[in-house]
Protein backbone atom coordinates (compact mmCIF):
# COMPACT_ATOMS: atom_id res chain seq x y z
CA UNK A 1 0.00 0.00 0.00
CA UNK A 2 2.38 2.68 -1.17
CA UNK A 3 1.59 5.85 -3.05
CA UNK A 4 4.92 6.75 -4.57
CA UNK A 5 5.01 9.42 -7.21
CA UNK A 6 7.98 10.13 -9.45
CA UNK A 7 9.43 12.53 -6.92
CA UNK A 8 8.88 10.08 -4.11
CA UNK A 9 11.18 10.11 -1.17
CA UNK A 10 13.95 7.56 -1.18
CA UNK A 11 13.34 6.81 2.43
CA UNK A 12 9.85 6.13 3.59
CA UNK A 13 9.57 6.41 7.33
CA UNK A 14 7.48 4.29 9.56
CA UNK A 15 7.39 5.77 13.03
CA UNK A 16 7.12 3.36 15.85
CA UNK A 17 5.60 4.87 18.94
CA UNK A 18 7.01 2.13 21.10
CA UNK A 19 3.88 0.00 20.99
CA UNK A 20 3.48 -2.50 18.24
CA UNK A 21 4.56 -5.91 17.06
CA UNK A 22 7.58 -4.60 15.24
CA UNK A 23 9.29 -3.19 18.34
CA UNK A 24 10.96 -5.48 20.81
CA UNK A 25 9.32 -5.35 24.19
CA UNK A 26 11.09 -8.05 26.01
CA UNK A 27 12.50 -5.64 28.54
CA UNK A 28 10.87 -3.04 30.76
CA UNK A 29 11.50 0.68 30.40
CA UNK A 30 10.53 3.54 28.17
CA UNK A 31 11.06 3.73 24.45
CA UNK A 32 11.55 7.01 22.66
CA UNK A 33 11.50 8.00 19.01
CA UNK A 34 14.58 10.07 18.22
CA UNK A 35 14.17 13.16 16.06
CA UNK A 36 15.84 12.88 12.69
CA UNK A 37 16.79 15.02 9.76
CA UNK A 38 16.95 13.28 6.41
CA UNK A 39 18.45 15.00 3.43
CA UNK A 40 19.60 14.00 -0.01
CA UNK A 41 22.83 14.89 -1.74
CA UNK A 42 23.97 13.91 -5.22
CA UNK A 43 25.64 10.70 -4.23
CA UNK A 44 24.11 9.82 -0.90
CA UNK A 45 21.29 10.23 1.52
CA UNK A 46 22.18 11.39 5.01
CA UNK A 47 20.21 10.66 8.13
CA UNK A 48 21.02 12.53 11.34
CA UNK A 49 19.38 11.50 14.60
CA UNK A 50 19.48 13.09 18.05
CA UNK A 51 20.19 10.37 20.59
CA UNK A 52 21.67 12.08 23.65
CA UNK A 53 23.15 9.77 26.23
CA UNK A 54 23.81 6.91 23.85
CA UNK A 55 27.38 5.68 23.64
CA UNK A 56 28.79 4.27 20.43
CA UNK A 57 29.01 0.77 21.86
CA UNK A 58 25.33 0.84 22.87
CA UNK A 59 24.03 1.86 19.46
CA UNK A 60 22.66 -1.00 17.38
CA UNK A 61 21.96 -0.49 13.71
CA UNK A 62 20.24 -3.42 12.10
CA UNK A 63 19.57 -3.79 8.40
CA UNK A 64 17.49 -6.63 7.01
CA UNK A 65 14.83 -6.98 4.35
CA UNK A 66 15.27 -3.33 3.39
CA UNK A 67 14.34 -2.21 6.89
CA UNK A 68 16.85 -0.14 8.81
CA UNK A 69 16.41 -0.23 12.58
CA UNK A 70 18.14 2.15 14.96
CA UNK A 71 18.25 1.19 18.60
CA UNK A 72 20.20 2.71 21.47
CA UNK A 73 19.87 2.12 25.17
CA UNK A 74 20.62 4.76 27.79
CA UNK A 75 21.21 3.68 31.37
CA UNK A 76 19.78 5.96 34.07
CA UNK A 77 22.65 8.23 35.13
CA UNK A 78 21.38 8.90 38.65
CA UNK A 79 23.28 7.51 41.60
CA UNK A 80 21.22 5.84 44.35
CA UNK A 81 21.59 8.77 46.76
CA UNK A 82 20.09 11.24 44.29
CA UNK A 83 16.47 12.27 44.81
CA UNK A 84 14.46 14.01 42.09
CA UNK A 85 13.85 17.72 42.54
CA UNK A 86 12.71 18.37 38.99
CA UNK A 87 12.30 15.87 36.21
CA UNK A 88 11.58 16.85 32.62
CA UNK A 89 12.89 13.83 30.81
CA UNK A 90 13.37 10.15 31.36
CA UNK A 91 15.97 7.84 29.95
CA UNK A 92 15.29 4.63 28.17
CA UNK A 93 15.68 3.26 24.74
CA UNK A 94 15.69 5.11 21.45
CA UNK A 95 14.08 3.18 18.65
CA UNK A 96 13.15 4.05 15.10
CA UNK A 97 12.71 2.14 11.86
CA UNK A 98 12.99 3.16 8.23
CA UNK A 99 12.25 1.39 5.00
CA UNK A 100 15.00 1.82 2.42
CA UNK A 101 14.38 1.89 -1.27
CA UNK A 102 16.51 0.20 -3.93
CA UNK A 103 18.31 3.45 -4.51
CA UNK A 104 20.51 2.78 -1.48
CA UNK A 105 23.63 0.67 -1.80
CA UNK A 106 23.14 -1.24 1.42
CA UNK A 107 26.68 -2.62 1.55
CA UNK A 108 28.22 0.83 1.87
CA UNK A 109 26.22 2.36 4.71
CA UNK A 110 28.35 4.14 7.30
CA UNK A 111 27.47 5.35 10.77
CA UNK A 112 29.07 7.61 13.33
CA UNK A 113 28.00 8.83 16.76
CA UNK A 114 29.40 12.07 18.12
CA UNK A 115 28.07 13.94 21.17
CA UNK A 116 24.79 12.08 21.08
CA UNK A 117 24.18 12.80 17.40
CA UNK A 118 24.17 9.83 15.06
CA UNK A 119 24.97 10.41 11.41
CA UNK A 120 24.15 7.69 8.93
CA UNK A 121 25.45 7.99 5.39
CA UNK A 122 23.61 5.93 2.81
CA UNK A 123 25.31 6.00 -0.58
CA UNK A 124 23.13 5.68 -3.62
CA UNK A 125 23.83 2.96 -6.11
CA UNK A 126 25.78 4.24 -9.08
CA UNK A 127 22.82 4.10 -11.44
CA UNK A 128 20.84 6.45 -9.22
CA UNK A 129 23.38 9.24 -9.30
CA UNK A 130 22.93 11.97 -11.87
CA UNK A 131 25.45 11.75 -14.67
CA UNK A 132 26.42 14.06 -17.40
CA UNK A 133 26.33 12.45 -20.81
CA UNK A 134 28.83 13.84 -23.28
CA UNK A 135 27.64 14.24 -26.81
CA UNK A 136 30.01 13.16 -29.48
CA UNK A 137 30.17 15.57 -32.38
CA UNK A 138 29.95 14.08 -35.78
CA UNK B 1 -19.16 16.72 -23.84
CA UNK B 2 -20.98 16.00 -20.66
CA UNK B 3 -19.27 13.67 -18.26
CA UNK B 4 -21.50 11.91 -15.93
CA UNK B 5 -20.29 10.72 -12.59
CA UNK B 6 -22.22 8.01 -10.90
CA UNK B 7 -23.75 9.24 -7.67
CA UNK B 8 -21.79 7.90 -4.72
CA UNK B 9 -18.86 7.06 -6.97
CA UNK B 10 -16.71 9.35 -4.87
CA UNK B 11 -14.16 8.91 -3.30
CA UNK B 12 -12.43 6.59 -5.73
CA UNK B 13 -9.02 5.01 -5.47
CA UNK B 14 -7.52 7.73 -7.64
CA UNK B 15 -8.67 10.68 -5.61
CA UNK B 16 -7.66 9.00 -2.40
CA UNK B 17 -4.01 8.98 -3.40
CA UNK B 18 -4.08 12.64 -4.43
CA UNK B 19 -5.51 13.46 -1.04
CA UNK B 20 -2.64 11.66 0.60
CA UNK B 21 -0.17 13.66 -1.45
CA UNK B 22 -1.89 16.92 -0.49
CA UNK B 23 -1.93 15.90 3.15
CA UNK B 24 1.74 15.10 3.06
CA UNK B 25 2.64 18.40 1.43
CA UNK B 26 0.44 20.32 3.83
CA UNK B 27 2.03 18.61 6.79
CA UNK B 28 5.53 19.30 5.52
CA UNK B 29 4.74 22.95 4.92
CA UNK B 30 3.33 23.22 8.43
CA UNK B 31 6.45 21.64 9.84
CA UNK B 32 8.73 23.95 7.90
CA UNK B 33 6.81 27.04 8.92
CA UNK B 34 6.68 25.96 12.54
CA UNK B 35 10.34 25.28 12.80
CA UNK B 36 11.23 28.60 11.21
CA UNK B 37 13.62 26.61 9.10
CA UNK B 38 17.08 27.86 9.95
CA UNK B 39 15.95 31.29 11.06
CA UNK B 40 16.81 30.78 14.69
CA UNK B 41 14.75 31.17 17.77
CA UNK B 42 12.86 28.21 19.19
CA UNK B 43 9.78 30.35 19.64
CA UNK B 44 7.39 27.47 20.15
CA UNK B 45 9.28 26.23 23.17
CA UNK B 46 10.97 29.39 24.42
CA UNK B 47 12.69 28.72 27.71
CA UNK B 48 11.95 25.02 27.76
CA UNK B 49 14.75 23.61 25.60
CA UNK B 50 16.88 21.87 26.81
CA UNK B 51 15.02 19.27 28.83
CA UNK B 52 16.57 19.28 32.29
CA UNK B 53 16.52 17.08 35.37
CA UNK B 54 17.59 18.22 38.83
CA UNK B 55 18.38 15.79 41.62
CA UNK B 56 19.40 16.35 45.22
CA UNK B 57 21.97 14.35 47.18
CA UNK B 58 23.00 14.96 50.78
CA UNK B 59 25.97 17.07 49.73
CA UNK B 60 25.11 18.44 46.27
CA UNK B 61 22.65 19.08 43.48
CA UNK B 62 23.08 17.51 40.09
CA UNK B 63 21.60 19.12 36.99
CA UNK B 64 21.48 17.15 33.76
CA UNK B 65 20.36 18.53 30.40
CA UNK B 66 19.99 16.82 27.04
CA UNK B 67 21.92 18.86 24.51
CA UNK B 68 22.84 16.60 21.60
CA UNK B 69 25.60 17.95 19.41
CA UNK B 70 26.29 21.01 21.50
CA UNK B 71 29.90 22.16 21.60
CA UNK B 72 31.37 23.78 24.73
CA UNK B 73 31.75 27.10 22.92
CA UNK B 74 28.03 27.23 22.15
CA UNK B 75 26.98 27.05 25.77
CA UNK B 76 27.16 29.46 28.72
CA UNK B 77 26.60 28.38 32.28
CA UNK B 78 26.34 30.94 35.07
CA UNK B 79 25.62 30.64 38.78
CA UNK B 80 24.25 33.54 40.83
CA UNK B 81 23.11 32.85 44.37
CA UNK B 82 20.77 29.86 44.13
CA UNK B 83 20.14 30.31 40.41
CA UNK B 84 21.75 28.37 37.62
CA UNK B 85 21.47 29.82 34.13
CA UNK B 86 21.96 27.87 30.92
CA UNK B 87 22.02 29.70 27.64
CA UNK B 88 23.36 29.06 24.21
CA UNK B 89 22.68 28.65 20.58
CA UNK B 90 22.25 25.27 18.98
CA UNK B 91 23.40 25.31 15.40
CA UNK B 92 22.77 22.54 12.96
CA UNK B 93 25.20 22.66 10.06
CA UNK B 94 23.17 22.68 6.87
CA UNK B 95 24.53 22.29 3.38
CA UNK B 96 22.93 24.61 0.90
CA UNK B 97 22.85 22.22 -2.01
CA UNK B 98 20.76 19.48 -0.50
CA UNK B 99 17.08 18.70 -0.47
CA UNK B 100 15.46 17.80 2.82
CA UNK B 101 13.07 14.91 3.12
CA UNK B 102 12.54 15.37 6.82
CA UNK B 103 13.63 18.01 9.30
CA UNK B 104 12.68 17.33 12.90
CA UNK B 105 15.72 18.49 14.82
CA UNK B 106 15.32 21.97 16.14
CA UNK B 107 17.97 24.60 16.29
CA UNK B 108 18.19 28.06 17.66
CA UNK B 109 18.90 30.04 20.81
CA UNK B 110 17.83 28.97 24.25
CA UNK B 111 18.02 30.40 27.71
CA UNK B 112 16.66 29.08 30.97
CA UNK B 113 17.23 29.62 34.66
CA UNK B 114 16.77 27.06 37.38
CA UNK B 115 16.50 28.01 41.02
CA UNK B 116 17.76 25.44 43.49
CA UNK B 117 16.13 24.90 46.84
CA UNK B 118 19.27 25.46 48.96
CA UNK B 119 22.44 27.54 49.01
CA UNK B 120 25.28 26.29 46.88
CA UNK B 121 29.03 26.72 46.93
CA UNK B 122 29.42 28.49 43.60
CA UNK B 123 33.20 28.20 43.63
CA UNK B 124 32.99 24.42 43.42
CA UNK B 125 30.46 24.03 40.61
CA UNK B 126 31.63 21.68 37.89
CA UNK B 127 30.21 20.89 34.47
CA UNK B 128 30.97 18.13 32.00
CA UNK B 129 29.42 17.21 28.68
CA UNK B 130 29.43 13.65 27.44
CA UNK B 131 27.46 11.98 24.65
CA UNK B 132 25.31 15.07 24.32
CA UNK B 133 24.30 15.15 27.98
CA UNK B 134 25.44 18.10 30.09
CA UNK B 135 26.00 17.24 33.75
CA UNK B 136 26.48 20.02 36.29
CA UNK B 137 27.30 19.24 39.91
CA UNK B 138 26.65 21.99 42.43
CA UNK B 139 27.94 21.22 45.91
CA UNK B 140 25.76 22.58 48.67
CA UNK B 141 27.06 25.31 50.91
CA UNK B 142 28.27 24.00 54.25
CA UNK B 143 25.31 25.43 56.12
CA UNK B 144 22.91 23.64 53.77
CA UNK B 145 24.34 20.17 54.27
CA UNK B 146 22.53 17.90 56.72
CA UNK B 147 24.30 17.51 60.03
CA UNK B 148 24.04 14.53 62.25
CA UNK B 149 23.13 15.54 65.76
CA UNK B 150 24.29 13.18 68.45
CA UNK B 151 22.09 12.83 71.47
CA UNK B 152 23.92 13.26 74.72
CA UNK B 153 23.07 10.73 77.32
CA UNK B 154 21.92 12.29 80.55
Amino acid sequence: MTHHTQEAKDLATRDTMGVGPSAEHTRPGRTFTPEVDIYEKTEQIVLVADMPGVKAEDLVIDLRDNVLTLSGEVAPPEAPEEADVMREYFTGRYYRQFTLSNVIDQTKIEASLVDGVMTLTLPKVAEAQPRKITVKAG
Amino acid sequence: MIIRRAFGGWPVEGSRSSFDELERVRRQLDDLLERGFGTGFLAARAGVFPLTNVTESPDRFTVRAELPGIKPGELQIAVVGRSLSLSGDRKIPRDEAVSYHRSEREEGGFSRTITLPADIDSAKVEATCSNGVLTITLPKAEAAKPKQITIKAG
